[in-house]
């Protein structure tokens, strides 16, 4: 029984994780380079753009429940189990999910690159 | 890509890996949550590992978005996968977990994956994306 809520434990993390990273993406795309922004408008003016971002707020309400959820996993197995596999299904939900939503260039590097450090999360996880 | 960059690159990695390390720790001292109680996840707060994870994953939080200011997200998140080779690490010093041959070719994976991903371009050029600046572009090219 235990094992059953520890992956349900992980497939909660990896949605809200997944949603959490896509709306924190968009947020910071639309914000513009930090560094750029702090350089031309000073940091101040930084702090306020990036709290008046409703979309950001909303990632980190998805993050917040991805990493309860994961509290809750790493109470149950090692961090060593409930980390990679999380891990794993995070990675490719979210290329599918920045190609789709970010339009972000994902291409044969990337894919490959996805699909490796994929790979190895899951020789981690059932080794 | 600056120097710059790949430090807050770095500092994503270092931020979530020892962060989730602090948190294991704290969460084995507070023991197991009953499904029927997931609300005594809150009184795990208090333990001071699972406070110093908590602080972590905040330094985290604000380097992970500064990366995202200036990379895709299917660059970080590769990039960022080396944390789980240093996770696997904290597992055997910190933690005595046992970790076995098999789960270092799943670091070897990983590693090549991050190497892999890190020698491509970080962002994604949109034409209807405004740059003000053409020395940023230049960078972010």
């Amino acid at each position: 029984m235990k094992t059953l809520y520890t992956w349900l434990c992980i497939f909660t993390t990896v949605c809200a994780a997944a949603a959490g990273d896509i709306l924190v993406a968009l947020a910071m795309r639309r914000i513009g380079d930090l560094d750029d922004l702090r350089r031309r408008h000073g940091f101040l003016a930084l702090i306020v753009r990036i709290l008046s971002s409703g979309v950001l707020f909303g990632g980190i309400f998805f993050m917040a429940i991805a990493f309860f959820s994961n509290l809750i996993g790493l109470s149950w197995a090692d961090l060593s189990v409930v980390g990679p596999a999380s891990a794993a299904l995070t990675f490719v939900t979210n290329a599918l999910a920045a190609k789709f939503f970010l339009h972000e260039n994902v291409d044969r590097r990337r894919w490959f690159a996805t699909i490796f450090v994929c790979c190895g999360v899951l020789i981690l996880t059932w080794s | 890509m600056t120097l710059r960059k790949y430090l807050v690159i770095l500092s994503v990695v270092f931020f979530g890996s020892v962060g989730d390390a602090f948190l294991a720790r704290g969460m084995k001292h507070a023991g197991a949550i009953d499904i029927h109680h997931l609300f005594k996840v809150l009184s795990a707060i208090a333990n001071p590992f699972v406070l110093l994870g908590i602080l972590f994953l905040l330094a985290f939080m604000s380097s992970y978005m500064t990366a995202l200011s200036f990379a895709d997200l299917t660059y970080v998140l590769p990039a960022t996968a080396i944390s789980y080779v240093v996770m696997v690490l904290l597992s055997i010093f910190w933690l005595h977990e046992h970790v076995s041959p098999q789960r270092w070719v799943g670091v070897a994976f990983i590693v090549v994956g991050v190497g892999v991903v890190a020698g491509g371009p970080s962002r994604t050029e949109h034409p209807t994306r405004r740059v003000s600046d053409p020395k940023a572009l230049e960078e972010h090219v």
